[in-house]
């Protein structure tokens, strides 16, 4: 059983670590490169844990409570656990008219998670997203980095099945 | 890889006279690598830019084109670059394209930079020369994972062959890029705080004055534009003005072609490269099809979530900004969206209004208390359960919420849309409270 209280101190990897210096070089200053830091973060380990922002400001010189600020800014950088897989479903009016809520209906049934939970496996995440600019296959959604047009109520849990 | 952006603007007839931003596109939907682009006329308008032309000249050449922005606001191209300051001792400029595509119902950048990242890139580099910046960056939305792939591809393609670095084509001029990917967030593609988010800040917009241009990124002149206005550059450039002022439509007080498209329920969605001053009903029947069978056209938008709704009746208005703004609203990005008589509106101005008031970014209050509110009352009025006085409340925060109340135009944007539903589809949103009324016994 874990502690509730995170006690671990988190410590870059050196692959996160050289990362992050490489992104600090292409700005005037390397504050600039905290999105991209903490996205480096979550590609390791799924999301940004605790103490994340600590070490991440340790190396651009920025205040921890800088880059915490950026982290809980922005709504694809996770501040809590999340899935293997994150399924984006596009929530535009276009998809709306598409029939999204349906969708969403069906994820709901098949994975019993609505948007901003995970399953209880920790497979799946769901989340809303911005118009994924498909508008023309509407209804959209994104699974991981794989975007999906056209898609229907019916055929969701046949996406779904393609990742473990 | 055939990618997903392969639609209908493949697949109509394309000539570079008449489609300076789609006739390299190819019939199979891959990208537009650099020996393609190359041998399809890329990177001339650069040659003649960078070696053949003076600086001054190139602003002007854009300038006299009548360019305008194609992000949504349609700011006059020119006029922006023309901000930029005169003063040779700032030599520390950005230019920054806003790839931030976001808006509901816009997918044209994401085309232009998947299957052409050269044209952008182009478009980039010419518009560079003319601001004198020395760095530009892609702010691009981190879900298009795609264009983010294709552009680094060619940006590397084109550092190899000597299109970006040191000394330009032989012409003393250095130019860098990256890309730089978000992570969410709408606002973001306000240009101010696309600015902030840059510089690794929460994505507030800023205070203006100052412009983007006397104090942008860093603290340095920046001039930010759209994808789609920078790949806008090199046919103008390479071709001239009075080509480029011959494009639009008899009447089109804008000039040149517009990507545009129609969605919905109509028998053929797509995004399709034509002239300004097409009629929306050419866009609609010719291009879209109509609507698919079994449904009706109830109302339609001309240009994104952030413009206002239109009846069936005003479709033979112009696809121009002047055009639409004689039907009473903008024509924003000018990718139109069909609403079908199976949609309620408050339903749908519920999701609108949920989109806006969650990405509100909080920074001021009337848009942040505000769209919340709307979203409450919408979402009262969908089950029924609206109280009297719920359709003043909506109107009030359509004018409190409106242009010149809020800190960006990110709230006006959302009650746009809301005041012109609220106008013509009253009795959908009267219904709201009527249900309730009913129920109550006498």
């Amino acid at each position: 059983m874990s502690t509730l209280i995170q006690t671990d101190r988190f410590v870059l990897s050196d692959t996160e670590r050289s990362a992050i210096e490489h992104e600090m070089h292409h700005y005037e200053d390397p504050r600039a490169a905290s999105i991209e830091a903490l996205k480096i973060v979550q590609k390791e380990r799924g999301w940004v844990p605790d103490g994340a922002a600590d070490a991440i400001g340790a190396i651009l010189g920025i205040p921890a409570s800088d880059v915490e600020g950026v982290a809980t800014f922005y709504s694809q950088i996770f501040r809590q656990p999340v899935g293997r897989h994150i399924i984006r479903v596009c929530d535009s009016m276009t998809c709306f008219i598409g029939g999204h809520e349906s969708i969403l209906g069906s994820i709901k049934n098949h994975l019993g998670i609505a948007p901003g939970q995970t399953t209880a496996d920790g497979r799946f995440t769901l989340l809303p997203v911005c118009c994924l600019g498909n508008c023309d296959k509407a209804p959209a959604l994104m699974i991981d980095d794989d975007t999906f047009g056209n898609v229907d109520a019916g055929s969701v849990a046949q996406l779904l099945e393609a990742y473990a | 890889m055939i990618l997903t952006s392969m639609g209908p603007a493949n697949r109509i007839a394309r000539s570079a006279e008449t489609h300076p931003l789609t006739w390299r596109l190819r019939d199979d939907g891959e990208p537009v690598w650099l020996a393609e682009y190359q041998a399809k006329n890329g990177y001339t308008a650069a040659r003649k830019a960078l070696v053949d032309m003076a600086q001054a000249d190139i602003v002007q050449t854009v300038k006299d084109s009548g360019l305008k922005g194609r992000g949504g606001a349609g700011f006059p191209t020119g006029v922006k670059w023309g901000l930029m300051p005169n003063d040779e001792s700032m030599n520390i400029r950005y230019l920054l394209c806003n790839a931030d595509e976001m808006e509901p119902n816009t997918w044209k950048d994401r085309m232009l930079m998947e299957q052409q990242p050269h044209l952008l890139i182009e478009g980039m580099l010419i518009s560079a020369r003319a601001l004198k910046a020395y760095r530009g960056y892609i702010f691009l939305r981190g879900e298009y994972v795609d264009a983010a792939r294709n552009l680094n591809k060619a940006i590397d393609e084109a550092k190899a062959a000597g299109l970006l670095g040191k000394n330009i084509l032989g012409s003393g001029f250095d130019f860098e890029l990256f890309v730089h990917t978000g992570a969410g967030r709408y606002i973001c593609g306000e240009e101010t705080a696309l600015i902030n988010s840059l510089e690794g800040r929460r994505a507030n917009p800023r205070s203006k004055p100052p412009f983007p241009a006397a104090v942008g990124v860093w603290g340095k002149p920046t001039c930010v534009n759209n994808v789609e206005t920078l790949c806008n550059v090199p046919a103008i450039v390479g071709n001239g003005v009075d080509w480029y002022k011959s494009l639009a439509r008899a009447g089109s007080e804008d000039h040149g072609t517009k990507l545009m498209g129609f969605s919905g329920k109509v028998k053929n969605p797509g995004l399709w490269e034509l002239p300004f001053g097409v009629p929306a009903r050419e866009l609609f029947e010719d291009y879209a099809g109509g609507m698919r069978d079994g449904f009706k056209l109830k109302a339609w938008q001309p240009g994104g979530a952030g413009t206002g709704f239109l009846l069936p009746e005003h479709l033979d208005a112009p696809m121009f900004a002047g055009g639409i703004a004689k039907v009473g609203t903008r024509m924003g990005t000018g990718l139109a969206l069909a609403v079908d008589d199976s949609i309620n509106m408050v339903s749908l101005l519920r999701n609108m209004e949920e989109f806006f008031a969650r990405e509100s970014c909080g920074w001021c209050t009337p848009c942040r208390d505000g769209l919340p509110w709307s979203v409450k009352v919408l979402r009262a009025l969908e089950r029924g359960d609206g109280q009297a006085g719920d359709l003043e409340t909506l109107e009030q925060l359509v004018t409190s919420l409106g242009p010149g109340r809020t800190f960006c135009a990110h709230a006006p944007g959302a009650v746009e849309p809301l005041g012109s539903a609220l106008k013509y589809f009253r009795p959908e949103f009267e219904a709201g409270i009527a249900k309730q009324a009913a129920a109550v016994p006498a």
